[in-house]
């Protein structure tokens, strides 16, 4: 039998009026039956993708197809998708049995029938008895299988749920996972779930949709993306990993951490990569017997095992092992060819547009660029009004001209004193991930673009930083 | 003396005392005394067999319902409209509906006289109806208030859950947003209703002679019958607690949100 898929995402973008766009270009397939999970920090847009779904929320452009018809229009009373909803939304007004016959009463449902549905939900959420208690003595956990019961009596085609668990306690939440895990194998009901909790999407589903800041970055079942990921973000976002940049030296051979490393991605060489490796797949050895060495910096007791900090030169590694290690001592490391998972590094360079202004001069964000402009655009020269005039002798029109700059994530410096002198444009670091010896920040600034930035400092999210974009280290290109 | 908590509440009880129980037992004294200061129960066999103090005692009822009624009937849409509106001048609103209050109380009932005679020509015309506009005039705030309170604290999710399951936006309002604002019309009622039915001075204002509760009480004062009307004030209390009674239980459950919405 051919799987078909219940639900289909085209294109979704939503964009906000105020011209923020919470979702981007967002493809997805699911068939039916499965368990997919969104995931992604908050405010990558997972909750609007939901929302869509629901009917909440209207996609600016794209189509929701239920079943191969598009309900992207519809509103939510007639999708038969219901919500199970973070904070539950029980309706305070009505005992436990009325708020999970709601959704029958509204179909118009005969009363014996209602009453049957309503106790068979309640006995599959472990609550029978409960018809007549009101919502305010229920706990937490109660609260919460109300909600699912409220929704799934409907015998909706797709049940979503949005952070479900969030305001559970760890026991309590790790019991609910499992639990919900269980029903939707016994009930055969599509889930498209909801969660910042990287373990528990790890858990729960047959689906990952990794997101950040409203795009997709990896859809793939929970072993693809642990071991994998396709780009630094999901490496950083599920598990811990060591990210470290590199380049292919040979075939099948990476150099990255001061060492050359045997791998099984075959990218050709000269490549940049950037190497993922999970803090377990690092073995630490006696100093002569690993593929490079480092000194340890930092044990820390985690339970069921230890974990150990190496510096390797310049570069960090962080090990999970069972055996602990002296701070101080010198180790060896090894890491297994499957151990290493290589990505074609992104290029990060930073592209943005600049300005000629009336008086001919460069300018960026209200600051002028002290560079000649003579050498950027090809064949041009200054007549004695400073005016810029262009090969064919014509003075160049400021308004027909683009230039666009790029400048290296390396290049940029970020300080604190955002009203420097030299300070071209100020913003606030939206994310951070640790590359061994470097962070990666991406600097959400003032005038809506991002710019990457490394630096081997820590800095916090959400830091409010000037960038110092030294003009010689920008490269111009102009475009017509 | 060791100082504790309690004492800190000596300055209530005196002041609840002195102003609360006191006046009370002097009200309940002359209440249930004659002239002479024999005890007796005529002041208040004399109201229920009167039909004067009976009519009045309909016709405040009958202002304040209709009053009530008005003012809910204006409200509650507006209060609705303001609160789910995305307006970022929503407060702005809320205040020119409270504004009015900041004015002087009997310079607002003669503006309104001015307006309502330039309309009707003699306000002698519709006694009955000017009160009821003056009173839904000056109480209206009372009622928009609470019920904007509770409407704008409602838990957005909720209507989207009843949407979600099925509800359209009618019956998700009549489900979920009606019955979860009625804390809020409760208060609103009994901040209206009941001032309305002793709140004589609008009508005299408007020139409407009929008495009603509070114009009563007032004329047997004047005419030095404290007897009688001592009396007719314990009624017009005993009125009171028997309606506060019987909206604290309609909205028992909700007693947390009808806190709340009290302003």
């Amino acid at each position: 039998m051919e799987e078909k898929n219940i639900i289909e995402l085209k294109n979704i973008t939503k964009t906000y009026e105020d011209g923020f766009t919470a979702v981007g270009d967002f493809n997805l397939e699911v068939k039916r039956g499965e368990f997919v999970t969104f995931l992604g920090p908050s405010g990558c847009g997972k909750t609007t993708t939901l929302r869509m779904i629901a009917g909440f929320d209207l996609p600016s452009s794209g189509e929701i197809l239920l079943n191969g018809k598009d309900i992207s229009k519809i509103p939510p009373y007639e999708r038969p998708i219901n919500t199970v909803f973070q904070r539950y939304a029980l309706f305070p007004h009505m005992n436990i049995f009325e708020n999970i016959a709601f959704g029958l009463k509204q179909k118009k449902t005969d009363k014996e029938t209602i009453k049957k549905k309503v106790k068979k939900m309640l006995e599959l959420v472990d609550l029978e008895g409960f018809e007549n208690r009101s919502v305010s003595t229920l706990s937490g956990g109660q609260q919460q299988r109300v909600a699912i019961a409220r929704a799934l009596v409907n015998e909706p085609e797709i049940l979503l749920l949005d952070e479900p668990l969030g305001a559970l306690d760890l026991k309590m939440r790790q019991e609910m996972q499992l639990e919900l895990k269980s029903m939707h194998d016994r009930l055969g009901i599509t889930f498209i779930y909801v969660t910042h909790d990287q373990e528990e999407a790890l858990t729960m589903s047959d689906k990952i949709v990794v997101m950040n800041e409203g795009r997709i970055q990896q859809v793939g079942t929970p072993e693809d993306i642990y071991n994998e990921p396709k780009n630094a973000f999901v490496a950083d976002f599920i598990g811990e990993s060591n990210i470290i940049n590199g380049i292919m030296t040979g075939p099948l051979k990476a150099r990255f951490s001061g060492g050359v490393f045997e791998c099984v991605d075959d990218i050709p060489e000269g490549t940049q990569i950037t190497a993922v490796v999970r803090p377990e797949d690092v073995i630490l050895t006696a100093p002569e017997q690993g593929q490079i060495r480092g000194k340890v910096t930092s044990v820390i007791f985690k339970g069921m095992h230890y974990e150990i900090t190496v510096q390797c030169g310049r570069y960090e590694m962080v090990a999970k092992s069972t055996k602990t290690q002296q701070i101080g001592d010198t180790v060896g490391i090894r890491v297994e060819p499957d151990g290493i998972h290589i990505m074609i590094a992104e290029n990060n360079t930073n592209f943005f547009a600049v300005d000629m202004n009336r008086n001919h001069r460069l300018e960026y964000n209200g600051n002028v660029l002290d560079t000649s402009l003579t050498k950027i655009i090809k064949g041009s020269h200054r007549n004695e009004n400073k005016e810029l005039i262009d090969e064919n002798g014509e003075v160049i029109d400021p308004d027909k001209i683009r230039i666009v700059a790029a400048i290296e994530p390396a290049d940029i410096t970020m300080t604190d004193d955002t009203d420097a002198e030299n300070v071209l444009l100020t913003g606030t670091i939206s994310s951070l991930i640790y590359k061994g010896d470097h962070y990666s920040y991406v600097i959400q600034t003032e005038l809506g673009q991002d710019f990457i930035v490394d630096d081997e400092y820590l800095w916090n999210m959400g830091d409010m930083v000037g960038l110092i974009m030294p003009i010689n280290k920008m490269r111009f290109t102009v475009k017509k | 003396m060791k100082f504790s908590r309690k004492s800190l509440g000596i300055p209530y009880a005196v002041f609840l005392l002195l102003f609360v129980v006191g006046p009370l037992l002097v009200l309940f004294y002359y209440a249930f005394t004659n002239g002479e200061g024999h005890f007796t129960l005529r002041n208040l066999t004399d109201f229920f067999t009167d039909p004067n103090t009976l009519g009045t005692l309909f016709y405040s009822l009958l202002v304040a319902a209709v009053t009530t009624v008005f003012c809910l009937l204006l409200s509650y849409p507006t209060a609705y409209i303001l609160a789910t509106s995305k307006l970022k001048t929503k407060s702005v609103l809320i205040m020119l509906f409270v504004m009015p209050m900041w004015i002087n109380f009997s310079l607002r009932i003669t503006a309104l006289k001015e307006i309502l005679t330039l309309i009707e020509g003699n306000l002698a015309y519709y006694p009955f109806l000017n009160s009821v506009i003056g009173m839904t005039y000056d109480f209206l705030p009372f009622m928009i208030l609470p019920i904007y309170n509770t409407i704008v604290r409602l838990d957005g999710s909720l209507i989207e859950a009843a949407k979600d399951l099925g509800a359209n936006d009618t019956r998700a309002f009549l489900k979920v947003t009606l019955p979860l604002s009625v804390p809020g019309i409760v208060s609103g009622v009994s901040m209206v209703f009941l001032p309305a039915m002793t709140n004589y001075v609008v009508l005299d204002m408007l020139y409407n002679s009929t008495y009603i509760m509070g114009s009563l009480i007032g004329s047997y004062f004047s005419a030095y019958n404290w007897h009688g009307g001592s009396m007719i004030a314990l009624i017009l209390l005993a009125l009171i607690c028997i309606f506060t009674l019987i909206t604290d239980s309609g909205s028992a459950e909700d007693s947390g949100v009808r806190g709340g919405a009290l302003l």
